[in-house]
C-alpha cells in the first residue's frame, strides 16, 4: 500500500523534473533567439536608416560635381575613396600575397611562425595607431604633407596581413598530392608556386583581396591625419595635394547644422555601405561556392 | 630532407633557372620581413616621436587627471630642459578609465549575445540556412565603424536619451552610477552599445566555428543519457569551446579597446572621468582624433608628442592583448 503511494510520488516528481528541463531547455533556446533576432533587428535597422536618409539624397549631381563647402555633391571624395582604395590594395596586394606564400611553403621555419604571429597582432593593432604613424613619418618625416600616397601606404598596412593570412590559408588548404606532383615532375619553386599552387587557389586569394579592399573602403580613422580634406578632384600628384574621401564626409558633415550636409552625410553612408557590404556578400558567396565544389 | 632534393635539382639546372629561383627565394625573403620591420616601425617611430613628451610628463601622465596645453599666447618655458607653453600638463587617467570602462561595457553586452546566438545559428537553424542566417550577423563587421557612430547619433542616443536612460534612472538608481542626470545621451552607455555590436560578429563567427568542431560521438552521447538538446549544448558543447570563447573575448576586448570614429560620434568628447554611466567621455583612439588639430597650435610641439605617447600606448596595449589572444586562439586550433 504505502509503496505504491510512494511508487506514485515519484513518478510525479520525476515527470515535473522532466517537465522543468523541457520547460527551461525551451526557455534557453528562446532567450538564445532573441540575442539573434536582436543582433538581425540592429543589422536591419542601420541598412534601413541609412537607406532611408541616404535614397532621398542620391542625384545625378552627387556623381558629377565636387563638394562647396557642405553643399553640391560628392565627385571628389567618390574619386577619392575609389583611389585610395585601389592604391592601398594595389600596394599591400602583391607584399601580403608574397608574405603568403613565404609562410605557407616556408612552414616548418621559425621565422615563418613568428611572420604568422606578427602578422596576426598587426591586424588588431588600432587603426588610428596606423594613422598616427602614417602623420608622423610620411606627413611630417617625408614632408609629403596630406597626401594620396600617405593615406594609401597607411591603409595598406593595415590590409597586408590580411591578405597575407588568407593567402597563406588558401595555400594550405589545396592538397598536398600537387604541390608533390609538382616537384616530382621536376619543376623549381617558383613554378611549383606561380604556375601550379597559386593557379589552383586563385578563386580564394582574390576573395582575400576583395574583403581587404571592403575593409580599406570603410576605414576613417587612418585618413583624417594622413589625407585630411580636399573640396577638389584630385589633379594627379601623389604627394602634397589633400584629397577628400567618403568616409570623412560621414563624420564631419553630420556634425553640421546644415540641411545640405545631412543629406550629403547620409548619401555617403549609403554609398558606402552598399559597396562595403555588397563586396562582403560577394565574397561570402564566392567562398561558399569554392567549398562545395 | 626537401633541401637536399631541391639542391640536387638546382645543381641539375641550367644558370637562368638557377638565377630564377634565386630571386624567388631571396625576394620571398625580403617581403616576408616587411611586417616584422612595420611592427617594429610603429613601435620604434612612435616612441621616438613620443620621447621628449615621455620624460617631461613622467609616471603622472597615467594617474593625474588633466591636460592642459597651456597659454596658447604665452611665452614658451623651459621645464626640466624641455620647451613647453607656460601652464602645461599632460595627465590621461580619464582616457584610460574611459577606454577600458566603454571596452569593459562592450564585451559585458557582446559576450552573451555573441555566443548565445552563435549557439542559436549551430544548433537550431538547418543546415541548408545556416550561412545564409550566419551572415545577418556576420555582416555587423562589413559595416564600417564611421556608419556605426552615424546610426548610433541618430539613432541611438535619440531614443535611449529619451525612453530607456530616464527609466533605468529611476529603476536602477539606487546602484552607485546609474543614477543622476542621464544628459543627452552621448556617454558610456550609448558607446559600450554601439562598441558591443561591432565585437559580437568576431565572437559570433569565432564559437560558431568552435562549436562545429567538437566531436559528434560526445554530442550524442549526450543525447543518449537523456539530455535535451539545449542540455546537451550548454553542459557538453560550451565546456569544450570555453577556451576558444575566452580567446575570442579578449580579441573581441583588442577591437573596442581601439574603436575610434564609432566612439568619437557618441562619446561626447569630455576632458574628465564621467559622473555616472549615461555622461560624456572620451577614450584613448577617439581623443587623438579630436585633439590632433588643436595640438598642432602647440608651437614647442610637447602637445603632439604627448598625443602621440596616447598612440605608443595604445599600440603597446594592442600588442599585449592581441598577443594574448591569438596565443590562445592558437593553442584551441593546435
Amino acid at each position: 500500500m504505502s509503496s505504491t503511494v510512494l511508487q506514485s510520488r515519484l513518478e510525479g516528481m520525476a515527470r515535473y523534473r522532466y517537465h522543468r528541463r523541457r520547460i527551461l531547455s525551451l526557455l534557453g533556446w528562446v532567450v538564445c533567439g532573441g540575442f539573434f533576432v536582436l543582433l538581425g533587428f540592429a543589422l536591419v535597422d542601420i541598412l534601413v536608416e541609412i537607406a532611408a536618409g541616404g535614397f532621398p539624397a542620391l542625384n545625378t549631381k552627387l556623381f558629377t560635381e565636387p563638394t562647396q563647402g557642405v553643399s553640391g555633391g560628392l565627385a571628389n571624395a567618390i574619386e577619392g575613396t575609389a583611389l585610395l582604395t585601389a592604391g592601398s590594395v594595389l600596394i599591400a596586394g602583391p607584399i601580403g600575397i608574397g608574405t603568403g606564400i613565404y609562410m605557407a611553403e616556408k612552414q616548418e621555419r621559425v621565422f615563418s611562425r613568428v611572420v604568422r604571429f606578427m602578422a596576426d597582432v598587426l591586424v588588431g593593432i588600432p587603426s588610428i595607431v596606423l594613422g598616427l604613424f602614417g602623420y608622423i613619418t610620411m606627413v611630417v618625416g617625408l614632408g609629403w604633407h596630406f597626401s594620396v600616397l600617405a593615406g594609401a601606404i597607411t591603409l595598406a598596412i593595415m590590409i597586408t596581413p590580411y591578405i597575407a593570412r588568407t593567402t597563406e590559408l588558401a595555400l594550405l588548404a589545396l592538397p598536398g598530392s600537387l604541390r608533390e606532383a609538382a616537384y616530382a615532375l621536376g619543376a623549381t619553386e617558383p613554378v611549383v608556386v606561380f604556375r601550379v599552387l597559386l593557379p589552383s587557389c586563385v578563386g580564394r586569394v582574390l576573395t582575400g583581396l576583395l574583403l581587404a579592399m571592403a575593409l580599406s573602403m570603410g576605414e576613417t580613422a587612418p585618413l583624417i591625419y594622413t589625407v585630411g580634406w580636399s573640396n577638389y578632384t584630385w589633379n594627379g600628384h601623389l604627394t602634397h595635394e589633400p584629397l577628400g574621401y567618403l568616409t570623412y564626409v560621414i563624420w564631419s558633415f553630420i556634425n553640421e547644422p546644415f540641411e545640405s550636409a545631412h543629406q550629403l552625410a547620409f548619401a555617403a553612408a549609403l554609398l558606402i555601405t552598399f559597396f562595403a557590404l555588397a563586396i562582403t556578400l560577394g565574397s561570402r558567396l564566392i567562398l561558399s561556392r569554392l567549398d562545395k565544389s | 630532407m626537401s633541401e637536399i632534393v631541391t639542391t640536387r635539382i638546382d645543381q641539375s639546372l641550367p644558370a637562368a633557372g638557377r638565377a630564377k629561383r634565386w630571386v624567388f627565394r631571396v625576394g620571398l625573403g625580403v617581403v616576408a620581413l616587411i611586417i616584422p620591420l612595420v611592427l617594429l616601425g610603429l613601435l620604434a617611430f612612435l616612441t621616438l616621436q613620443a620621447w621628449p613628451a615621455i620624460q617631461f610628463n613622467g609616471f603622472g601622465f597615467l594617474v593625474s587627471n588633466d591636460w592642459d596645453l597651456g597659454s596658447q599666447y604665452g611665452t614658451p618655458v623651459s621645464v626640466d630642459g624641455h620647451q613647453v607653453l607656460p601652464g602645461a600638463s599632460y595627465g590621461i587617467l580619464f582616457l584610460i578609465f574611459g577606454t577600458l570602462a566603454s571596452s569593459l561595457l562592450a564585451v559585458l553586452f557582446a559576450l552573451p549575445a555573441g555566443v548565445l546566438s552563435a549557439m542559436f545559428i549551430a544548433e537550431v537553424v538547418p543546415q541548408g540556412a545556416r550561412d545564409v542566417v550566419a551572415a545577418v550577423v556576420e555582416l555587423l563587421a562589413a559595416v564600417p565603424s564611421v556608419v556605426f557612430g552615424l546610426w548610433g547619433y541618430v539613432v541611438v542616443i535619440p531614443v535611449f536619451s529619451h525612453y530607456v536612460y530616464p527609466l533605468m534612472a529611476d529603476v536602477l538608481g539606487f546602484i552607485p552610477g546609474f543614477g543622476g542626470p542621464v544628459g543627452a545621451g552621448y556617454g558610456l552607455l550609448t558607446a559600450g552599445v554601439v562598441l558591443a555590436l561591432m565585437v559580437v560578429p568576431i565572437i559570433t563567427a569565432n564559437v560558431r566555428e568552435a562549436i562545429s568542431a567538437v566531436s559528434r560521438g560526445d554530442v550524442e552521447a549526450g543525447f543518449a543519457l537523456g539530455a535535451t538538446r539545449f542540455e546537451v549544448v550548454w553542459k557538453v558543447v560550451l565546456p569544450q569551446v570555453k577556451t576558444a570563447i575566452v580567446g575570442v573575448t579578449i580579441l573581441g576586448l583588442g577591437r573596442a579597446l581601439g574603436e575610434t570614429m564609432a566612439v568619437l560620434m557618441v562619446s561626447g568628447n569630455a576632458l574628465d572621468i564621467p559622473s555616472n554611466i549615461y555622461s560624456p567621455f572620451s577614450t584613448m583612439a577617439a581623443f587623438i582624433v579630436s585633439q590632433l588639430d588643436s595640438a598642432l597650435q602647440d608651437p614647442t610641439g610637447m602637445a603632439v608628442d604627448s598625443l602621440s605617447e596616447i598612440g605608443l600606448m595604445l599600440l603597446i596595449l594592442g600588442i599585449i592583448v592581441n598577443s594574448i589572444a591569438r596565443l590562445i586562439m592558437w593553442r584551441v586550433r593546435g
